[in-house]
Order: C-alpha cells, then structure tokens, then sequence
C-alpha cells in the first residue's frame, strides 16, 4: 500500500462545558499501519483526543482520517473505520449478551444478517472468544470483557484501532494475552496508556501528551532512554529487562 | 432475604398476580398504556437519539437506589420507591418511562410484582406516582415563589405524597377486586406509606442537596420552567380522582364485584361458558367432592409420570 | 453476603432441559396465558386449582430447576397475602369460626383460600419462566409479541447495567456499613444524619450514573448508532413448538370450562 496518512490531525482545541481547555493544539500525523502509544498523566487529554478520531467530540482545527475530514457528510462511514474502544468495558458492552454487542457495529452499518452473524463470529474468533455469543456481558470476567469490547470494534473491520488503556485492571495473565493478541493485529493503532512495558514491547513510536499538548513524538526506544523527560511527565520507564514471552510474576 | 441490600418486596406495593382481578387488571393496563404511550413519545421528543442509554441506564439507577434502604425506627426500614427522584431530576415523561422499566425489570426478573397485574404496578409507581411527584414539586416551587428552601421543601412534599398516593391506588384496586375491603386496605396501606414517604422525603431531599451542590446544572433542566402551575393542577387531580374513586369501593365490602354482580355485569361477562355447557355437571361425575378427587388423581398422575419420565432420561443420561 | 455481587440474585438457572430449548415466545406465551387462566379461575372451583398445579409442577420437574429453588421465590407474595386475610372476615357468608370479636364467613375462608392459590400458582409460572429463559431471549419475545421496540431496548440496558449500578451502589453500603458498623444504615448518627449519608449515596449514583450513560452513548456513536432501533430478525417459530402453543392454550381453556360447570 502506498503510504497513506490514516490519522492527521491540526491544531486540535477542544474545551469541556466547565470551560477548561483540555487540548491545547494537538499536530500529530500517524500513517497507516503505524502502531503509536499515547502516553501521558492522567487528565493529559488522551482520552479526549480518542474521541475526536470518530467524531463524538468536535473541537477547534481539523481531523482527517484516511484523507477525510471530520465531521465530514459521511460520519457513519467514518466512524466505521475508527474502532474506538474505551476504558471501561462497561460501557462499551451496553447490550445484555456478548453476541448484541458484537453484532451491533455491523448492525447499524446495514449489513445483510447473515454478514452481520459472519463477522459476529469473526470478530470473537479474533479475540478467543468462540462461542461466548450467547454469553451475558456482565458473566464476563474482566480480561474476557476487555476482549469482548475489542471484538465489538473488530466486527466492523476498522481500518485503524484507537484503544483507551486497554490492560488497565487487567490481571497479569490476562494482560499478557491481551498484549500478544495486539501485537498480532494488522491495523493502524493509536493507544492511550499508562503501561510501559506494553509501549516498550509493540509500539515502535510513542508520543506524549501533557497538559493539552503534544510534548514529544518519537521512536519510543529514544524516548525511553530520555530520563528527564520522562520525569518531567509522570512517566516512568518500565523495569529495564526484556519481558519473557511468559512467565510474568 | 438473601441480604439487606436486595430491593426487597417487604414495601408492600408490588402487587403479584392474583390479587387483582381481571378487570381491574384490564383498566389498570389501559391507563398504563396511555401514560406510558405519552412518555414514550413526549421523552423521545426532548431526549432523541438520547433516550435509550438516558433511560436505560437511570432506570438501573433507581432500582441500585431502591437497595439504599436505611432505619427510620425499630424495625422499619426506609424503602426508597425513586418515583419523585426519578420526576424531579428527569421530568415528569422520562420519569415515567424510568420507573415503568425499572417496574418491569422487578417483575420479570425477581417476580417482585405480577406479569398480568404488571399494568397496574406500571400505573401506581410509575404514572401516578411520578405525575403526582411532578406536580407536587412545581406546585410547592410555585407557590413559594423561587425561595431557596424550595428544592428541599419541594422534594420533601413530592416524595411523601407520591409514595402515599401509590399506596392508595393500590389500596383501590386491591377494594375494587375485593381482594381487601377498603375499610381495611385504605388506612393499612396509606397508614404504612405515610410512614415510608418520610425515609422517601430524606433519601429524596439528601440526593437533590447533593446534586444540587456538585451539578447545579442537571438541576436546572426541569428548573423553574413554564406550565408550573399546570403540573400541580395534573397532580393534584390524580389525587383528586383518587379519592373520588375510593368511596365506590368502600361501601361494598365486596368489592366492585358485588356491585356488579347485583347489576347483572358479571353474568353477562361470565354468561357464555354457562350458555356452552348446559346445565349438568361433569359427564359421570355427579358432584363437586367426587370432580375434585378425579382431578386430585389425574394430577398426580400426571405430575408423577412427567417425574418418573425425568428421573428415566436423567438416569440414562448419567450412564 | 456483603461480598455478593448483584448478580448472584439473578433468576436464571442454566440447565439443558426441554423447557429451557422451547422457544422463549411459546414460553412467555404459554406463562401468560397460564398466569391469566389462574386469575380467571372462580372462587372455589377446586378441580381446576388442582389440574393448573399439576401442569406447573409438571414443567417445573420437567425444567430441572428443583421444585425447592421455585419455591422458595416465591415467598415474595407474602406481604400481600397478608393484606388479603381481611376478606376472611368481610365477606358475607355463614359464620364458621369467631376471633375475638369478628366471624371467620366460610365463604371468606373460600375466597382467601383462592385467592392465595391464584397468587402461588401464578408466580411459579413466572419464577419457571425466568429460570429458565435467558433474559436476552425473553426480550427478543416481548419485541416479537409487538411490545413497543423502544421500550424492549431500554429494558435490554437497564438489564445490563443494573448489575454495573448495582455493584456500585453494594460498594458504597460496604462503605457506609465499614464506617457505621452496620449493613443497613443503623448504627450512629440521628434519623437526619442516616438520612442524608443515604441521599448523598444516592445522588453520587445519580450522577455517576448520568455519566456513565453520557459515555455508553458516545460508546454508541462510535459504533454508528443514528437513533433508529435495528434488531436482526427473528426465526421463525417452529411447526412442533407452535402445535405446543396451541395445545397448551387449548388444555388452559378446557380447564377453565371445567372450572365454570355448574356443580
Ligand atoms: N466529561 C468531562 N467534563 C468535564 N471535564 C472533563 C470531562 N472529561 C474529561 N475532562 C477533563 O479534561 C481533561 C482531560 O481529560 P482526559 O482526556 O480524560 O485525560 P486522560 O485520558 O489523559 O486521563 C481533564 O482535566 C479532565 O478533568
Ligand atoms: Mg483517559
């Protein structure tokens, strides 16, 4: 594929009601295909920035996806190109069982039933969860929540992921599978977390947002090494070994 | 109870099924259609795309709410019925529809409540208690005129009222399927709730204080708006016919049914099945002991065979 | 106990029984219908009592959910039960019996006696229906047997997200019990204070919970939601569970004429 920008955004402000500015002129351009971590405190303005990507948040500069501005004529079709995945599964599994939730996506992007059940299927496959369809959401534990939440974004088949701190409360093993199973995936990823061991060990490009702004955006290996700058935003390197394959404590 | 924090039914306004009669049933479903057919539509006006997650996830609200319960003193527990909270935070039509799912839920997932009654159930806590509570609260903003003790007072009143409003209706089904005569169930039922509607009127009062102090403006949305006089006047009507409707109940100890019975409604309704099989008794069963101890035995046959038939397939099953 | 999640207390108990594969509309049905024939039965008409009992036990044995299970739900009637003892004394009828100063009529005894028995019939049939009907499924139903969409949807999230609220609000008793000492409210503090510990409880649900919609609906949007409700279709009811239906609604109906015979 030629390269393409999947995700440009310029001079991003958003405010909240209470007025407080939480972006502050946001630049970042992600080709596609790129895997970038965004990493920052907490109220950096990550989470902010994840919704501007589809649309449900609208500030002041532009957001093109895929060449597209947002929010273009075409929303819909847009949105079905971002699979935004929040935090908290809760509110991303809305529907009483995992197979409603997952079949939503393609639900509301009209596909025929039987392409809707197909992709159903698919899209848990994808995350290991086959036969989980008839499962209620709130079974789940919270690892196979966070699963099932990545699964009803797969379903649309997106071309780029953007991920809101997806191995927050996860326990170990079920964080390590997560990170192998992201590490696996095709499509562009923009991922906003706190975890530094997941940023070192699949996401070649980090960036770092404080305050509203983008601080640094660089090759994460150099990033990594830069201590003060770390310091200076509440980031910490991970423990400097190379984590196994398994066998995390 | 399997534990305090179950939304328990030891509030005694859920009605389950066979204390009403069809007919009462019936009118209450019709009144329950048309109020909840309104709010459907009124809040889907104002709420949009909005309704289904608002709606959804405040009905879950209220019924975690419902699990709050707190001593008010002895034995007695603070039940929180959510109606006027629901009201005053969401408006009288998302009000409704919030508590006529939260009413659902109750019914078909812990039977706390009745399915055929389930419309009367719709009708007590969610139409009028929540019309009641709307009205109540504007009637009490409007007339003390914008003071700053209105949010409390206005909550306090809605809340009380709407609760002992609810028990009455329930008071005048349960009479008019003479289930529990008037003179009984009346000051029984609204006797309780005027106890209940206090712990209603604080838990109310402490959450509006509350949001009031952290998110003034979810307040304001049904704040001191047009057509406040013309809530009361709805309220204070449903109270009205309330009460008009409980002296033609009461002198029947009955029930409406008597009075239907002596003019001649209950033969017509009830006419047909007599009209089909005429006059004899069961054919080869000459009376009513011998029909019982037939059906006694074809039962238990029946029951034992599906057992023994179960016991069977299990035990094959297994090897 | 205090440990508990919400969902411990849900009525579903996944087994594989016939009752459990029978489609969820033939059930939610065949519950109403069983539910309305009970409300319907006359006064006294014992037969027809007895037959009812022994179709619902019948399903019940025949679900496996245990017969103990069932019946401990539904002590949930009980409060009622209570309001109905009056009728005992209140109905005209021959005196059977004196309490103190008030006649116990035989018809009184009669109509307590039916009313109970319609009451307890009636929520077996709904406590079965639950058991062994996943919610999801008993939903699709109700959308099937045209109760408006809008209202099934709602009831799809409130059933969704009353064990997420739910567990929030069990959260915030343990709180209020680990500093009072006690799981309802009890303990320290005037009625005012308990009050508002318990309002200020419910107000930070609120708007935890006005919060949580705002971002389940922007979880929506995301996913393409445009206000319209879309569902996929229903199968349609197959041949055997509708003959099922029909046969049910058929023997509830011969019961009922049985019970209306003149005896
Ligand atoms: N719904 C909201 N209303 C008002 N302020 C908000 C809201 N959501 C986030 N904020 C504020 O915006 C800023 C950025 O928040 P967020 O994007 O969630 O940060 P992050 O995800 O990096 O932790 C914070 O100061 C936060 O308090
Ligand atoms: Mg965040």
């Amino acid at each position: 594929m030629v390269a393409m920008k999947a995700i440009e955004i310029t001079d991003l402000y958003y405010a909240y009601h209470n007025g407080r500015y939480a972006l502050r002129g946001v630049t970042l351009s992600i080709m596609a295909g790129e895997k970038v971590a965004l990493v920052g405190p907490n109220g950096a303005g990550k989470s902010t920035l994840l919704l501007h990507l589809n649309g449900i948040l609208r500030g002041r500069g532009t957001v093109r996806i895929l060449g597209e501005e947002i929010p273009g004529h075409n929303l819909p079709r847009i949105r079905a190109q971002v699979g935004l995945v929040f935090q908290d599964p809760d509110d991303q599994l809305f529907s009483p069982s995992v197979f409603d939730d997952v079949a939503f996506g393609p639900l509301y992007a009209g596909l025929p039933e039987h392409e809707v059940r197909r992709r159903v299927a698919w899209a848990l496959a994808q995350v290991g969860l086959e036969g989980y369809s008839e499962r209620l959401s709130h079974h789940l534990s919270q690892g196979e929540k966070k699963r099932a939440a990545i699964a009803s974004v797969l379903s649309m088949e997106p071309a780029i992921l953007a991920l809101d701190e997806p191995t927050s409360g996860l326990d170990p093993r079920a964080r390590r599978r997560l990170i192998e199973f992201l590490r696996q995936l095709p499509q562009t990823i923009l991922c906003a977390t706190h975890d530094m061991h997941l940023v070192a060990e699949i996401f070649p490009r980090m960036v770092i947002l404080d305050e509203g702004l983008v601080v640094a955006d660089g090759p994460t290996q150099e990033l990594l090494d830069n201590t003060s700058l770390l310091e200076a935003h509440g980031l910490e390197r991970p423990w400097p070994y190379k984590p196994q394959e398994h066998g995390t404590p | 109870m399997l534990f305090s924090g179950l939304p328990s039914s030891s509030e005694p306004l859920h009605i389950p099924d066979g204390f009403l009669n069809w007919w009462v049933s019936l009118i209450c479903w019709v009144l329950a259609i048309v109020g909840v057919g309104i709010a459907i539509r009124r809040s889907g006006k104002t709420l949009g795309e909005r309704q289904v997650p608002l709606m959804g996830v405040l009905a879950a609200f209220i019924f975690a709410a419902q699990m709050l319960n707190f001593t008010i003193a002895g034995g007695t527990s603070g039940h929180f019925l959510g109606a006027a909270l629901a009201a005053i935070l969401l408006g009288p039509w998302a009000g409704i529809l919030t508590m006529t799912t939260v009413v659902a839920i109750q019914a078909l997932l812990f039977q706390d409540g009745g399915l055929v009654v389930m419309g009367a159930n719709v009708l007590n806590m969610g139409v009028v208690a929540t019309l009641v509570a709307y009205g109540v609260y504007r009637g009490v903003l409007e007339l003390l005129g914008g003071k700053k003790w209105g949010l409390p007072a206005g909550g306090f009143v809605a809340a009380w009222v709407s609760v002992v409003t609810s028990a009455v209706a329930c008071a005048v089904e349960l009479a008019f399927s003479g289930t529990s005569p008037l003179t009984v169930a009346l000051p029984a039922m609204a006797g309780i709730h005027a106890l209940i509607g206090i712990g209603e009127g604080l838990i109310t009062v402490g959450a509006l204080l509350f949001v009031a102090a952290v998110r003034r403006d979810l307040l304001e949305v049904t704040g001191p708006a047009a057509g406040g006089m013309r809530w009361a006047i709805v309220g204070l009507a449903i109270a009205l016919g309330l009460t008009l409707l409980a002296p033609l109940a009461s002198p029947h100890p009955d029930g409406l049914e008597r009075v239907a019975e002596d003019h001649g409604f209950i033969e017509t309704a009830q006419g047909a099945p007599y009209e089909i099989i005429p006059d004899y008794v069961f054919p080869g069963i000459p009376n009513e002991a011998l029909a019982t101890i037939v059906a006694g035995l074809v039962g238990t046959l029946i029951v034992a065979g599906v057992a023994f038939t179960v016991a069977l397939a299990r035990r094959k099953a297994a090897s | 106990m205090a440990g508990e999640h919400l969902h411990a207390l849900d009525g579903y108990r996944a087994r594989t029984s016939p009752v459990h594969h029978l489609d969820a509309r033939v059930k939610l049905v065949l519950a109403l219908l069983f539910i309305l024939s009970a409300v319907l039965t006359p006064t006294g008409a014992w037969p027809a009592y007895i037959l009812l009992t022994a179709l619902v036990w019948s399903a019940i044995i025949l679900s496996q959910v245990g017969m103990g299970f069932v019946q401990r739900r539904t002590a949930v009637v009980m409060p009622f039960a209570l309001a109905a003892v009056t009728v005992i004394f209140t109905t005209p009828g021959r005196p059977v019996l004196t309490v103190w100063k008030f006649d116990i009529t035989d018809h009184g005894l009669l109509r307590l006696i039916s009313i109970l028995l319609k009451s307890w019939l009636s929520i077996q049939a709904a406590v079965l229906l639950t058991a062994c009907t996943p919610f999801p499924a008993l939903l699709q139903a109700m959308s099937a047997l045209r109760i408006p969409r809008v209202l099934v949807v709602i009831l799809g999230f409130t059933y969704r997200y009353i064990f997420v609220i739910g567990d929030e609000a069990l959260r915030l008793i343990r709180g209020r019990a680990a500093r009072s000492g006690d799981l309802n409210g009890k303990g320290g503090g005037t009625l005012l204070w308990r009050a508002r510990v318990t309002g200020n409880m419910a107000g930070s649900l609120f708007l935890r919970s006005i919060e949580r919609s705002e971002r389940v609906y922007a979880a929506m949007l995301a996913r393409g939601y445009d206000g319209q409700i879309r569902t996929l279709n229903h199968p349609t009811v197959r041949p055997s569970e509708l003959v099922l239906m029909l046969a049910g609604s058929l023997l509830l109906v011969l019961i009922q004429l049985l019970a209306r015979l003149r005896w």
